[in-house]
């Protein structure tokens, strides 16, 4: 930029900028704008009617000083905060000056004012044109910046052909160039669509071999850029970056001249550089991929090299370029001795004096931590770690320290990471207390070589945390220690140990009265813990406690009397005590009511049979990193899992068994509620006799011994008082039919849809909401955490067109969206569904839209899947949902007589023709409800045809492609038995059985 | 209760701070400064709360003065002592400016410790205070040290007085005042407060006035005060004619005979239980200058003037006014000071006036046209006319036309309100009503007196 000379310092804005700033008060300085944007006004007056030719006597024309003057204290004003609707006109005509200082405050006004004021724009965009096209560099630079300030769509429109022009054209100055390059790559990200890619980008690239450094900075940033959205086309930069880079990294201090920054070349272009080669995996030809690691290991030397200035800049440029370089060497995850190298570069910086330093350091080491070549090396560093979270002052960066010593444990360090943890948790800040619980719960169980060890540790973790320790940790200790027989009798010893303290956490309280519970026995041998005094030692915490946790006691109490006989007057005293039997909480009186009863009633073979021994857990992932990921979001906690998989040789935490519903007991569900997601019961599940002995029918919404903050019965309560009837009939050895035990298991549960928990990949084809919409076009049909899948459907003859509408929940964006419909083989033939692609990105909040058409080829039994994928955070995204496109989808209705109609449910007379079928209802017997799921389901409804009124008879036609498919139905309700009789006749006997399927869910 | 008190300069610098309670901690000042004083947009609401705290500040000139609170205080309270304490200060060092407030913020701090005990409001009257608090402010005028050399002495007699004077029953008035000519002087001061249609036609009018005294009496005089109040002459026209003379005297001057009063407020001397049975005005008067009471009117308002507006928009450029103000009063007296205010567009490039009497000027700064007329009389007329050149704008906003101001003064009360009589009676001491030399004025003033245009 040209300096400004002596004449040209516009004395009047000078003056009126002194002005303002000596005003005293807001007021007067409201005037004194109010007085100039007069004056202004006043001048610009006067140049308008002269320049529109009735000039008036003493009116003279605005040279172009003034002009600018105006226009500068118009901006200021600006500025200052007050609302300025005139002078872009002015502005607009300061951009036709020949003057640099004209043309660059026209320029700046432009740059900070416009908005899409339509007739300016044109000319604006004219004058930036002629200055692009003209030779002056100067110029072409001011209308760059200009468009680049601006970079709103428009300009994108209008310029985003001319620039890659400018860019790669031979004669253009190197100034120009650099602002054309950065101007292009603001653009890019504004309006990633309007810029075209095309023969200019090979061209791009070789930018990076330009003379001038300003320029190749500015390129290799553009090329970051476009390279994440195309790698495949910016494939040759890579040999190129490190051909510059390496002939950075090797030149003299002074070989750079300008670019040399306190000492060291040229650091931003290195450090971007460095990140370009990031988007690429290492590269394959052993000579560049030589001299990379020559450049990696030349920055990794001069890193040890005494610093050649004592500034903070020096060093500052010089880390910067170190930070860089490790984070490509980890990207690259493939050069042992660099890594290594890495690694203890960086464990020199875990002793700095500075904090940032210090923080960099912790944080590239938790990634090193996770490569398989560098872990033993950072591992080296624990000492220093440990004494990191002791000694540091900032909370952030001993945040950093535990991230770190979780991402370096394994199974030789375990116990003295998680005993270190432990002793800082007694003096971490609160906002980080609950993520090393997790973090401590998820080390001890993963790399527990000794569960004594393994339940001293929670145990610990609970008294230390207490109020930290969330509902997962616990269940999982009760999880594993159930499912470990070895530890079972220690863990019974420790518990009762621990109790024995005058003040414990509830969470103990709870642990140790699920694990006496099942295990006291093992440790009743011993006079100092016989049965009276475990149960008197739990009694005594009874009354400090949470509704919650009074219920697991009770249920510790019935399980007590089944495994000492000799305390059960004791117990039933306490259970008969008004305190239990009219307690205000329904919870806790059934509890008590139930348990005395069954103590009272039942024989011991009975109650050894009811109070059994919990079965071992089925293992699934444990549901305490899952409740890390979802602190942490996801993506941000180092997957240990994954990392090393090879090296977890600890057996007991493979799966036991894999499949839960073999098991089929009330234990199953008692299990499935100690993990995150509960389990959907919306099938029934297969309950053979053999497995009746462990069914106590009528008390199963009450698990004998199952953990008491049962969400299942709380939120339903309707069902329990229901089997409350059932619970109270003396029926409780004479077994009933297992097969509505197992339905009622099932209504139990069927009003629990429980979202899935976002993280966990959605496994299974979720279908819970299918049926809801076979009487109905639109709803939800899925939703979870982070998504809510929508549907509107119309249906006309054999076509259909269904929108669907994903509704981003969470506040970040998805990425890498896309969703494809699964048809099963014969589906494919039967069904053509053409869906259109969607956007890649759903921003948070938003909806996107997608439209399906469906045509129906001939009749089918299937569902298609939607199967939706995305990225979240940094976690892939599965889900799978049945869409409900059904057959009956494609009826048109047909309207017909009494008459007509039995002639034609007599032609349909062949047996396979009709299907029947006798039901009982689901739902209340509503007339106006049937009427209306009836039209829902797509036939019409005949009234009067019927002889008797309350029958149901509807007739449609099926148009598929290939045919078409008369149907016949007829519902007749029984209201006293609450059944249903539903008959179908169709002239195909697969359309009918399918149609009546469908149906007959529906009442 | 006020928690602390704080005076602040434009700038937002503390130049006093006085806090009474604990829950008021330094956080406080800046707060206020913060959010208020150096507020992006300009805080029109004299009571703000942030973070539970409410701050209540009246601005005086340059000067900032806030009351700061975290209790559900009265706020009429709190701007009733505020006010006070404005009208104590001016009485010890005159204008309540930042270099006044500078100069005595010793004299400040005592009267703070005087005024407010614990957030709790004390006698403010500023008679009683200059009996104990005998500092004499620095004025700004005089040069240094002159004041301060003048301190009273007092003798121990006169400092016991004090202390069973401003706990006693009558804290505004010492005794042993004597005073060899018995004089006092009665303003009537009102304003006036009008909006107007373009075409003429009052949407909203009320007169607030007071009634301030200043007595030079002797002794303990007790004093009756009686005005035209409607209730009282209606009261007194039913009943027996008492006070004849006094009605043939005073009130029957005026065409109207008595004034509806809406609501008055009177000073602490005034006895409220006498008011009540008989509406009789009957007090001992504190010595030296107070305001007697307050009240306000909206039936029946004299409106001194009338302003007829006419604008017309020509093109999109030019506007012409033309603005005709008429004296409605008699043609007797004499209006002063009267400047009219017409607001101009934001756009405006040029304005050329035309008028046939005072000085008419375009304020750029202030977006008007000021027209200053020094003198009119009654039942006269006056023109302006006024062409304003626009500045075509991309702005499509439509001008807003705010309402035509005007400000004035005239020599006579706008809400008829005549005083009567002020009798003095002191029995102790030899010297009757007659003997008194008794001085009326009536002020009107404009308050915001505006006509749409």
């Amino acid at each position: 930029m040209p300096a400004v000379s002596k004449g040209d310092g516009m004395r009047g804005l000078a003056v009126f900028i002194s002005d303002i700033r000596n005003c005293k008060s807001k007021e007067a300085e409201i005037k004194r704008i109010n007085k100039e944007l007069a004056n202004i006004r006043s001048k610009f007056k006067g140049m308008l009617s002269s320049s529109q030719g009735t000039s008036l006597v003493g009116d003279k024309a605005l040279d172009g000083y003034s002009k600018k003057k105006y226009v500068c204290k118009l901006l200021f004003i600006f500025l200052l905060g007050h609302d300025i609707d005139f002078g872009h006109m002015e502005a607009v005509n300061l951009l036709s000056s020949n003057k640099y200082t004209e043309k660059q405050i026209g320029y700046l006004f432009i740059s900070v004012l416009v908005n899409s004021n339509s007739d300016l724009i044109r000319l604006i965009n004219n004058a930036i044109k002629n200055d692009l096209s003209s030779r002056n560099p100067t110029f072409m630079n001011l209308a760059l910046h200009c468009i680049a300030n601006v970079g709103s769509r428009e300009m994108a429109e209008a310029f985003a052909a001319d620039i890659p022009r400018i860019l790669v054209a031979g004669d253009t100055m190197d100034s120009v160039k650099q602002s054309a390059a950065l101007c292009l790559l603001r653009l890019n990200r504004t309006s990633p669509d309007l810029v075209p890619m095309g023969e200019w980008t090979s061209r791009v690239v070789h930018l990076l071999n330009d003379q001038h450094l300003g320029v190749v900075t500015a390129a290799t940033s553009l090329i970051t850029t476009l390279a994440q959205k195309n790698p495949e086309e910016f494939k040759t930069s890579v040999s190129l970056a490190v051909a510059r880079l390496s002939r950075i990294v090797t030149s003299a201090s002074t070989d750079l001249q300008d670019y040399t920054y306190y000492f060291v070349p040229a650091p931003w272009l290195s450090v971007k550089l460095l990140r370009l080669l990031q988007c690429y995996p290492p590269p394959e030809d052993a000579a560049i991929r030589g001299r990379l690691s020559e450049c990696l290991e030349t920055i990794l030397n001069k890193a040890q090299e005494p610093p050649k200035s004592k500034k903070v800049q020096h060093s500052n440029a010089k880390n910067a370029v170190l930070f860089e370089a490790i984070s490509l060497i980890i990207h690259h995850d493939s050069e042992p001795t660099l890594l290594v190298r890495a690694c203890n570069q960086l464990g020199q910086f875990l002793q700095h004096r500075e904090t940032n330093l210090r923080y960099l350091a912790l944080e590239s080491m938790c990634t090193l931590a996770s490569s398989e070549f560098s872990h033993e090396a950072v591992k080296t560093h624990i000492e220093t770690v440990i004494n990191a979270l002791k000694t540091e002052r900032d909370v952030s960066v001993r945040q950093r320290a535990v991230d770190l010593l979780y991402a370096m444990c394994d199974r030789s360090n375990v116990q003295q990471i998680v005993a270190e943890m432990l002793n800082y948790l007694e003096t971490a800040d609160y906002s980080i207390r609950e993520e090393i619980v997790l973090k401590v719960a998820i080390l001890a169980e993963k790399y527990a070589v000794d569960y004594t060890w393994y339940v001293d540790t929670i145990l610990n973790l609970i008294r230390i945390a207490g109020d930290y320790v969330s509902e997962e940790v616990w269940y999982r200790v009760i999880q594993i220690v159930i499912n470990r027989d070895d530890v079972q009798g220690y863990a019974a010893k420790t518990v009762f140990e621990a109790l024995q303290a005058p003040a414990c956490h509830e969470n103990l309280v709870k642990v140790g009265g699920y694990i006496l519970g099942e295990f006291g026995n093992l440790i009743a041998g011993d006079p100092r813990s016989s049965p009276l005094v475990q149960f008197n030692l739990l009694h005594s915490k009874f009354h400090l406690c949470s509704v919650p946790s009074r219920a697991l006691l009770l249920s510790t109490y019935i399980k007590f009397i089944n495994l000492f006989p000799e305390v059960k007057g004791t117990i039933q005293e306490v259970l008969r005590s008004d305190s239990q039997l009219r307690n205000a909480d329904v919870e806790l009186q059934q509890r008590a009511v139930e348990y005395l009863r069954l103590s009272c009633i039942a024989s011991t073979d009975i109650l050894a049979t009811v109070l059994e021994e919990m079965p071992p857990f089925p293992e699934r992932e444990s549901s305490i990193l899952a409740k890390l990921k979802r602190k942490k979001g996801p993506g941000m906690v180092p997957d240990i899992e994954e990392g090393r998989k090879d090296k977890n040789v600890n057996g007991g935490m493979e799966p036991i068994s894999t499949n839960a519903t073999t098991k089929t007991s009330s234990f199953v569900s008692t299990g499935d509620l100690l993990t995150p997601e509960p389990p959907r019961f919306n099938r029934p599940r297969p309950v053979s006799s053999s497995s009746f002995s462990f069914l106590p029918a009528p008390l199963m919404p009450l698990p004998p011994s199952g953990p008491p903050p049962d969400p299942t019965l709380q939120s339903t309560p309707s069902p329990s008082t229901d089997l409350l009837g059932l619970g109270g009939s003396p029926a409780l050895s004479s077994a009933p039919p297992s097969s509505s035990a197992g339905g009622l298991l099932v209504d139990v549960f069927t009003e629990n849809h429980a979202p899935a928990a976002p993280g966990v990949p959605m496994g299974p084809v979720a279908d819970d909401n299918f049926s809801r919409f076979v009487c109905k076009n639109n709803g939800v049909l899925f939703e979870n955490q982070l998504v809510q899948i929508g549907l509107k459907s119309e249906f006309r003859q054999n076509l259909g067109r269904m929108y669907i509408f994903y509704g981003n929940k969470t506040s970040t964006q998805f990425l890498n969206f896309s969703s494809s419909v699964i048809c099963q083989d014969s589906l494919k033939t039967q069904l053509n569904i053409h869906i259109k692609p969607a956007d890649p990105t759903v921003d948070g909040g938003a909806q996107l839209q997608q439209i399906l058409n469906i045509e129906c080829v001939s009749d089918f039994v299937e569902a298609p899947v939607l199967s939706t994928q995305f990225r979240y955070g940094g976690t892939l995204q599965n889900i799978a949902v049945k869409l409900p496109v059904t057959l009956n989808k494609f009826f048109q209705p047909t309207e017909m007589t009494s008459q007509d109609f039995f002639q034609r449910w007599k032609q349909l007379s062949a047996p396979q023709q009709e299907v029947q079928k006798i039901f009982k209802a689901k739902h209340s017997m509503d007339t106006e409800v049937t009427k209306a799921k009836i039209i829902g389901f797509g036939v019409a409804l005949l009234d009067r045809v019927d002889p008797n009124p309350s029958n149901f008879v509807g007739a449609g036609v099926i148009h598929t492609k290939t045919t078409q498919v008369g149907c016949l139905l007829r519902l007749e309700p029984n209201t006293q038995a609450q059944m249903y009789r539903l008959t179908l006749r169709t002239s195909r006997d697969t359309v009918s059985q399918r149609l009546c399927e469908l149906l007959s869910d529906q009442f | 209760m006020i928690g602390g008190l704080f005076i602040y300069n434009h700038k937002g610098e503390v130049l006093i701070s006085r806090v009474y309670r604990d829950d008021i901690g330094r956080n406080a000042v800046d707060a206020f400064r913060v959010n208020v004083i150096h507020a992006r947009q300009q805080v029109r609401s004299p009571v703000t709360n942030i973070a539970r705290t409410s701050f209540f500040h009246v601005k005086r000139s340059n000067i900032w003065l806030a009351a700061v609170t975290k209790q559900n205080v009265n706020a009429a309270m709190v701007f009733e002592f505020l006010y006070k304490m404005c009208d104590v200060m001016t009485a010890y060092f005159g204008k309540i400016s930042e270099e006044n407030i500078k100069n005595n913020f010793v004299l400040i701090y005592e009267l703070l410790d005087e005024i407010l005990d614990f957030g709790y409001p004390q006698n403010s009257e500023t008679g009683a205070l200059k009996t104990f608090i005998t500092q004499q402010g620095i004025k700004s005028q005089e040069p240094y040290g002159c004041g301060t050399s003048h301190l009273q002495h007092q003798t121990k007699e006169e400092q016991s007085q004090i202390t069973s004077q401003v706990t006693g029953q009558i804290g505004w008035r010492r005794e042993g005042i004597k005073y060899r000519r018995n004089e006092l002087f009665l303003d009537v001061l009102e304003s006036v407060n009008l909006l107007m249609s373009p075409q003429g036609q009052v949407l909203s009018a009320h007169v607030s006035g007071r009634v301030v005294m200043k007595s030079y009496l002797s002794g303990m005089p007790e004093c009756k005060f009686g005005m035209n109040d409607k209730i009282v002459i209606d009261k007194q026209g039913k009943g027996a004619a008492t006070d004849d003379s006094a009605k043939s005297e005073m009130g029957g001057s005026s065409g109207k005979q008595s004034i509806a009063i809406d609501d008055c407020t009177f000073h602490q001397c005034v006895r409220l239980s006498k008011f009540d049975s008989e509406r009789s005005i009957s007090f001992i008067p504190p010595d030296g200058e107070y305001e007697l009471m307050r009240y306000r009117t909206t039936k029946d308002i004299i409106l001194p003037f009338r302003v007829i507006p006419l604008v017309r928009e020509v093109g999109r450029t030019k506007l012409e006014v033309k603005v005709v103000i008429k004296s409605n009063f008699k043609p007797s007296l004499l209006a002063q000071k009267i400047e009219v205010r017409i607001p101009t567009p934001l756009n405006t490039s040029g304005v050329q006036v035309i008028c046939m009497k005072g000085k008419a000027k375009y304020k750029a700064s202030e977006n008007a046209i000021v027209w200053k007329i020094k003198r009119m009389a009654g039942m006269k007329e006056s023109q302006i006319s006024a062409e304003i050149e626009l500045l075509p704008t991309n702005d499509k906003k439509k001008w807003a036309r705010p309402p035509i101001s005007m400000n004035f003064e005239v020599p006579f009360a706008p809400s008829g309100l005549k005083v009567r009589y002020l009798k003095v009676f002191e029995p102790k001491l030899n010297y009757s009503d007659h003997d008194v030399i008794k001085w009326v004025r009536y002020i009107g003033r404009s308050g915001i007196y505006e006509t749409r245009c």
